[in-house]
């Protein structure tokens, strides 16, 4: 489903990435961890296609096509999800309003019928209710007045409405407390544990992965990935560290 | 018989960033046209003003609003050529004026709203928000002034002005001026001019708003604010955007 190669990323002329490989296959679940700094944003900004984000080099391949000659709207449409560490805030635009022009924008680009506002509010919440959303929040301007955790949420039940092939999901985990951890891991798993989809979890921590059992676990240091292993991998940094891991 | 109104020049405070040349293509005829409602004591009435290609120009009103009247005034100006309203108020006491208003456009235009309201008696209330978005070499401006006269205690005076530059090139003038002279008053005035939010821009795009559409909702969003008195001003809201649909940007 996707196929990095040998990819080379800068943010304003720093190498972030330097000769990154990964092949993510549908059905697959991968978790990238690795300290700070390694360029795990990075990766999922690039692939995401944020300007700023420069790649120089290597290749991304998803279901076939060149990515990295994609505008960013366009990957969405393609069926490639990002969630963000930091949901963005956008004061004076409902949640409902955002995700309908979203939804029905992407729908476009494939040919599909555009979601009437009743089907499109049956579909949120239904989605919201897998995420145990209150629907009222949808009707909020997005991520306005949220909470760190309820963002993380809000970011699912996005990723529920749109329905993509592969999730890249930043961080998801962080700035949630228990509860919260297992309800957006068992959204992960309702939404993304499909023989057709694949998801790439970006992480600093096991415990997420307690909850979405990854296939393979990759450690990620100074730009490229220098381990891959099983689920027993991420346990195995969480009690000797990065440093004696990636060494 | 009426005295022809001098031309003004960049040199007159209210006429500053004005575009001199098409203020005199228009002539002292248009300078004179002023229109002047008057709202009788406890009255409300409510005008919106479309100033587009169907009425560019100068655009002057002076309204005397009475004892516990309501005035409330909306526009929107996105004419392609030079278009000023201009907006005298009178409050009496315990009166009310809610004025909203957006600048739109681009080109080498200049679209601009001017306000000066008397606070003239005690307990009057005014409401100003205005919102300007441009792009091209365009230029928006809002001149607000705010006069409160010494026995105008209990004065409630407030305007709040956002300007929003879609290209460079394009700019926003904001000149808010407050003349009190009665010391049991509130007069609240705002002012900032920004740029199109790239992290939101791209938050949308990497859910597949393409960069038009995500200009669109996050325009409408920031004029919303003017119009957020308004009952009902989806009209005068698409009406606005209708400027920003046609544009290459």
């Amino acid at each position: 489903m996707l196929a990095i190669n040998d990819l080379h990323a800068t943010v304003a002329d720093k190498a972030i990435l330097k000769g990154l490989s990964l092949q993510i296959n549908a059905g697959e679940v991968h978790a990238i961890m690795g300290p700070n700094g390694a360029g795990k944003s990075t990766l999922g900004y690039t692939l995401g296609g944020r300007p700023g984000y420069e790649v120089t080099g290597g290749t991304v391949t998803f279901q076939g096509e060149d990515l990295l000659d994609l505008e960013p709207h366009e990957r969405a449409a393609k069926g490639l999800f990002l969630g963000f560490q930091y949901p963005v805030e956008i004061p004076g635009v409902s949640f409902v309003q955002f995700l309908r022009e979203a939804a029905n924008a992407q729908r476009k680009v494939r040919g599909e019928a555009p979601l009437s506002g009743g089907e499109f509010l049956k579909l949120a919440r239904e989605k919201a209710g897998l995420l145990k959303m209150d629907m009222d929040m949808l009707k909020r301007p997005v991520n306005v007045g949220f909470s760190g955790g309820e963002k993380k949420r809000a970011e699912m039940v996005q990723m529920g409405i749109l329905d993509p092939r592969l999730a890249i999901l930043d961080e998801t985990d962080s700035g949630l407390d228990i509860d919260a951890l297992r309800i957006v891991g068992d959204g992960i798993n309702a939404i993304m544990r499909r023989p057709d989809k694949a998801v790439l979890l970006i992480t600093h921590y096991q415990r997420l992965l307690d909850y979405v059992k990854p296939d393979f676990v990759h450690v990620l240091a100074n730009g490229r990935i220098v381990r891959t292993g099983g689920p027993e991998l991420a346990l195995q940094l969480e009690t000797e560290g990065y440093e004696a891991v990636a060494a | 018989m009426t005295l022809a109104a001098t031309l003004p020049t960049n040199r007159d405070e209210e006429w500053r960033y004005a575009d001199i040349p098409a203020v005199t293509a228009l002539g002292a005829d248009a300078l004179d046209a002023w229109h002047v409602p008057v709202l009788a004591p406890g009255e409300v009435r409510t005008k919106d003003l479309l100033l587009d290609d169907s009425a560019p120009g100068l655009h002057r009103v002076r309204i005397t609003v009475g004892a516990g009247a309501r005035a409330e005034l909306f526009a929107v100006i996105s004419a392609s050529s030079y278009t000023r309203l201009e907006v005298e108020v009178t409050l009496g006491e315990g009166a009310h004026f809610e004025f909203g208003a957006v600048t739109i456009g681009g080109g080498d235009v200049v679209r601009e709203a001017v306000t000066r309201v008397r606070h003239a008696e005690p307990s009057a209330t005014s409401h100003q928000v205005i919102r300007a978005v441009h792009w091209g070499q365009a230029t928006g401006n809002f001149l607000g002034r705010i006069e409160v006269a010494r026995h105008a205690q209990k004065t409630d005076a407030e305007q709040d002005f956002k300007g929003l530059i879609l290209e460079r090139g394009a700019s926003a003038n904001a000149r808010p001026e407050l003349e009190i002279y009665a010391d049991d008053v509130k007069c609240a005035h705002g002012a900032a001019i920004g740029q199109m939010d790239a992290n939101a821009a791209f938050y949308m795009a990497s859910r597949g708003i393409d960069p038009q559409a995500a200009k669109v909702l996050l325009v409408r969003a920031f004029i919303a604010d003017a119009l957020a008195a308004k009952d009902d001003s989806e009209a005068l809201l698409d009406a606005a955007l209708a400027a920003l649909e046609g544009a290459a940007l």
